[in-house]
């Protein structure tokens, strides 16, 4: 094996791979792998690693694009849209105490449900510290505060029993949400632990289960046929997962 | 529909792949691209010609970065990949190369998925980037390494890249 006369730079290798090499170079770098067995395996990592990239992407060009991203719908309703921009770019400045007015011009809309989880959040924390009217109206009212949420929120409102958590429900409010009104309800358990339930008319139709958390608080969000779920409480990912599971298969089975 | 239109419309699935591995967040990445679109259809009249492929990508690119500002002291939402019982081999390994981007600085990521996903050459990433080529160049080789490593579960390298 003759080594080519000038040596094989990284750069090249890169070249090689990326098809941007001179073509009388590349004859040179061939024999230069074939000679270097370390480089040689580089080249197929990287090779493979581009396999690995088009595995899992490409199949997100063949989806079906989204209606909210078809052009007829974006000329038609480009007012809708800037006031949309501007009012998550005020729930960012009032979430981001400020950073999110330096963004303003930029505007890049943080994703709807993300803000949809801002407001749960900030719910929660202004309700959970409540001693003497952390509800509205009480469980013992069960009855009468599902069927109050249901009728103001536009959809069935479930109040779910959640058994063998230690949650107990403490009551409910109806709050002003990002879209439409929204259903708060509160859960504790016996040793004064709180977790509180936001649902609202979401944007997004379905969508899989997540986990935010901001200053010691977590919450689990997800949306189910066109309905936004927050499940607010401490920041502990396994037990709010608990629960967050207990409140979809809730939900979920009776049809909500 | 005007040519230019017809021409965004194109590149509407390739934007929303790169959004995807940029984000690897379903939601995330389709604002971006909605307001990309956005963008773009505003400055119709703007657009003195030229390659609109590499624009659209230029704008995305953008405004990812200053999303990423934006979002620097907001909450941090993260998908819950360990609850998925069932995904398959496939989807495992699409979680790690998925994991092995998410350990990569802004730029080096962009640069690695424009080259290796999206297969645009090294100029016009320059041009995207707003840098000269040996930035790209060395962009590129440092996060191709950083994946290699992440991906065979290994500490990044600290070996000089020549």
């Amino acid at each position: 094996m003759t080594e080519p006369h000038i040596p094989v730079t990284e750069d090249e290798l890169h070249a090689y791979v990326d098809n941007e090499l001179p073509a009388e170079r590349r004859g040179d770098v061939e024999a230069w792998l074939a000679a270097h067995p370390d480089d040689a395996e580089r080249v197929q990592s990287w090779r493979t690693m581009a396999d690995a990239l088009h595995a899992r992407y490409d199949s997100v060009a063949d989806e079906a694009v989204p209606k909210r991203l078809e052009l007829e719908r974006l000329v038609r309703q480009p007012r809708r849209w800037v006031y949309g921009a501007i009012a998550a770019t005020l729930v960012a400045f009032v979430a981001g105490g400020g950073t999110g007015w330096v963004a303003r011009g930029a505007a890049a809309t943080p994703s709807a449900f993300q803000n949809f989880t801002l407001d749960a959040l900030d719910a929660h924390r202004l309700y959970v510290v409540e001693v003497r009217h952390p509800v509205e109206v009480a469980a013992s009212d069960r009855d009468h505060l599902v069927q109050w949420l249901s009728k103001r929120c536009g959809y069935d409102v479930k109040a779910p029993v959640l058994e063998g958590t230690g949650l107990k429900l403490v009551g409910g409010r109806l709050l002003p949400g990002p879209e439409a009104p929204a259903a708060f309800l509160m859960y504790e358990s016996p040793n004064g632990e709180r977790f509180t339930l936001y649902t609202s008319r979401a944007d997004t139709d379905t969508t899989q289960m997540r986990y935010a958390t901001s200053e010691g608080d977590g919450a689990m969000y997800w949306a189910d046929r066109g309905v936004g779920y927050v499940l607010s409480g401490p920041a502990d990912k396994d037990r709010l997962n608990q629960v967050a599971r207990m409140v979809y298969d809730k939900t979920d089975k009776n049809g909500g | 529909m005007t040519a230019f239109r017809q021409s965004v419309e194109a590149m509407i699935p390739a934007l929303r792949r790169y959004a995807r591995a940029l984000t690897r967040d379903a939601d995330i990445a389709d604002d971006l691209v909605q307001d990309t679109l956005v963008r773009a259809l505003r400055s119709e009249r703007l657009f003195l010609g030229g390659d609109v492929r590499s624009w659209l990508y230029t704008i995305l690119t953008n405004l990812n970065k200053n999303r990423r500002r934006s979002l620097a002291r907001r909450p941090q939402f993260m998908p819950l990949l360990d609850n998925n019982p069932d995904a398959s081999g496939t989807e495992a390994e699409g979680r790690d190369i998925a994991r092995a981007l998410a350990t990569l600085v802004e730029e080096q990521r962009s640069v690695l998925l424009l080259v290796m996903l999206e297969g645009l050459s090294y100029r016009e990433v320059a041009d995207i980037q707003g840098v000269p080529i040996g930035t790209v160049m060395s962009r590129l080789a440092r996060a191709r390494a950083h994946v290699k490593a992440s991906l065979e579960g290994e500490r990044v390298a600290l070996r000089r890249v020549k």
